[in-house]
């Protein structure tokens, strides 16, 4: 900036800046001998009440003094709770009605991401080091051992559970009318839990596993038609090389790639085609009218008979 | 008595989940008869006393005037789903802390295990192979299952027993499940389990596992035991067996069927009672099956080049 256009701003009145300066501190400062208890006074009954803050408001969308209104919105405004419906049918809590077991087969999925995830960061699916990783959780990592079991044993009640699930949802006649689909749907989670098991069993590359899952995969030579040894498969050009184990294993042998196939559809592929369908199970439980009774008893001589 | 062999099978760690199972089915299906049996029972008053059955409440515990119908999520279904959550974490953990997962050796190739078992929930199939070839244990069968699970909702016409426990009203639907769930797959993934032993050879609980025990068992075939030959000849006189079998069989379930549920005979379309019809008689094929290979030693029914049944 050129030398003669620096002035001192104050109109060619010298010391004027330094007075103004000098009150206007002041008067800051006086100012902040008032304002400052005021306002900390204010802070604090503002604190006082945190539910009235901007922050907690803008997370929580309702108040939560108890009345039905609230009860209502606590579980509609809840992305996770709004699966549900604001109130169901007094009776539809009873757990001799469900034995919840479709609700624990989903809490036990949940587990199972949650430990799976973390078993995933120490396991390796290769050949030279699956084995290795799992003695290594086994004996080093810090809850290494109880992160294994829960996840194995998690996975087995899950198989469990599904099974009596469907059973309850037969026995209670649920999945007749509007409910069909959502048995078929049912059914397709029922097979992708057993894959999801059955895929996870190789991955400790173990004896065990691995037996099972030649044994299991043999069968899969008898297809008809794909397999190299079912029927009319060698008719169909079928080979070791070519057939439909081949592809399952990505081999003629359970070996590294069959590991890390058994890996991927373990740990990604099923997972999110079963989180897909669990998504359609629930959506349409609710759409089909919520949980199906328990009802009231029909009886033989009110049943109208459809014309046909 | 071998308490040695018998324990070292009931402990190993895998099989501690079908050893909880049964407690759990047989818990779950007194839960599920006892409040059959009592609707059952409303249903036969009402039945009885139709100027009842049109003020009654129908459901087997009495409405008091006052109650709301509609209880809300919150509390009153959320507090139970999260005392289920806790109570299957707190097993889940005493679970995992008492009991460690299974590691066997390294996988090898060269080291065959005897016996070579799949997951407990596949045995049943794998048991399944003792009597049938791997394309139909190991593909169709499964196949079969998954599908004819698919298609209860769509054959059974029975719009009775929806939403509430009962058997009175579904005896043939709850009778043909019970058979399909509890006898063929249940019972046969305990088979495997704890019955199976080397060479998948049937050992008693508590029996010594004999690993060069041989069984010189002769199965003939059933074309055998007729004297028939000629490769073409066998394979004409088993698909005669098989057709038989779903002729004579369809027409004395066909026959049953229409009297003990005459209603719903009526309402289903012959496309459904077809299916139904083929599923029920391949079901029942299976103890069949099982039934004459330990009677009469008969392998295969119908022998082709292509394949046996
Ligand atoms: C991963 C597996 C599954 C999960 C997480 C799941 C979850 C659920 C949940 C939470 C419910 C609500 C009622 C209850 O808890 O009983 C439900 C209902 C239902 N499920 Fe599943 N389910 C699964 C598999 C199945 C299977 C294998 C079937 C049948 C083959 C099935 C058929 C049904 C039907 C028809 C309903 C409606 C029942 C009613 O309205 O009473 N689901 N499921």
């Amino acid at each position: 900036m050129p030398e003669e256009n620096k002035g001192n701003g104050n109109n060619g009145k010298p010391g004027g800046l330094l007075t103004r300066v000098t009150t206007g501190v002041k008067e800051d400062l006086e100012a902040l001998k008032t304002d400052l208890p005021a306002k900390a006074k204010e802070q604090v009954e503002i604190l006082s009440k945190p539910t009235k803050t901007q922050l907690y408001t803008s997370i929580f969308r309702h108040k939560h003094d108890d009345t039905p209104r609230n009860r209502a919105l606590g579980v509609l405004s809840n992305v996770f709770l709004h699966l549900h419906p604001a109130k169901v049918n007094r009776d539809a809590v009873r757990y001799s009605y469900t034995w919840g077991m479709g609700g624990i087969t989903f809490y036990l999925f949940f587990v199972l991401t949650l430990t799976g995830v973390l078993l995933m960061f120490y396991y390796h699916p290769s050949k030279v080091q699956a084995f290795r990783d799992v003695l290594y959780l086994e004996h080093d990592v810090p809850y290494g051992k109880l992160l294994r079991n829960m996840h194995r044993w998690a996975a087995h009640l899950m198989v469990i559970a599904v099974e009596l699930h469907m059973f309850r949802v037969f026995l209670t006649g649920s999945y007749k009318k509007p409910r069909e689909f959502n048995w078929t749907v049912g059914v397709i989670l029922l097979v992708l839990t057993l894959l999801l098991s059955f895929t996870g069993y190789l991955l400790p590359d173990d004896q065990l596993g691995f037996w099972a899952v030649t044994v299991g995969t043999n069968m899969a030579r008898a297809t008809p038609l794909l397999g190299h040894e079912g029927p009319f498969g060698p008719q169909l050009g079928m080979t070791p090389y070519n057939d439909v184990r081949f592809g399952l294993l990505g081999g003629s042998i359970v070996d590294a790639n069959a590991l890390l196939r058994s890996y991927i559809w373990h740990c990604i592929g099923i997972p999110i085609i079963a989180s897909v369908f669990m998504i359609v199970h629930f959506w349409r439980v609710r759409k089909d009218g919520g949980i199906s009774g328990p009802a009231p008893v029909v009886l033989d001589s009110e049943v109208k008979e459809a014309k046909k | 008595m071998d308490w040695n062999q018998l324990w070292q099978i009931l402990s190993a760690p895998d099989n501690v989940p079908i050893i909880a199972m049964i407690p759990l089915l047989a818990f779950y299906i007194y839960l599920g008869g006892k409040q059959a049996l009592a609707n059952d029972k409303l249903i036969t008053e009402l039945e009885a006393n139709p100027a009842l059955a049109k003020t009654h409440h129908r459901k087997t515990w009495p409405f008091r005037p006052g109650w709301q119908k509609e209880v809300h999520v919150w509390p009153f279904l959320l507090r139970v789903e999260f005392l289920a959550a806790i109570i299957v974490t707190i097993i889940l953990m005493v679970w995992s802390i008492t009991l460690n997962a299974p590691l066997e050796e390294p996988a090898n190739p060269n080291l065959t295990m005897n016996p070579a078992k799949a997951p407990w929930y596949f045995l049943g199939l794998q048991e399944m192979l003792v009597y049938f070839d791997p394309w139909i244990a190991g593909v169709v069968m499964p196949t079969l299952i998954i599908i004819g699970l698919m298609v209860i909702p769509y054959i059974d016409t029975n719009p009775l027993g929806s939403g509430y426990y009962t058997w009175k009203q579904r005896r043939f639907a709850i009778s043909t499940f019970l058979f399909g769930f509890v006898i063929l797959w249940v019972s046969m993934i305990f088979i495997g389990t704890f019955i199976r032993g080397p060479g998948w050879q049937w050992f008693w609980p508590g029996q010594t596992w004999d690993h060069n025990r041989l069984i010189y068992e002769v199965n003939r075939d059933l074309p055998d035991i007729f004297g028939i030959s000629s490769n073409l000849w066998k394979g004409i006189f088993g698909a005669a067996v098989v057709g038989a079998y779903f002729l004579i069989g369809g027409l004395i379930v066909n026959g049953l069927f229409r009297r003990s549920n005459p209603k719903d005979y009526k309402r289903m379309s012959l496309l459904q009672y077809s299916i139904m019809m083929t599923f029920f008689l391949i079901m029942v094929a299976l103890p069949i099956k099982i039934l004459i290979r330990h009677l009469f030693h008969i392998k295969y029914v119908w022998i082709t080049p292509w394949f046996n049944i």
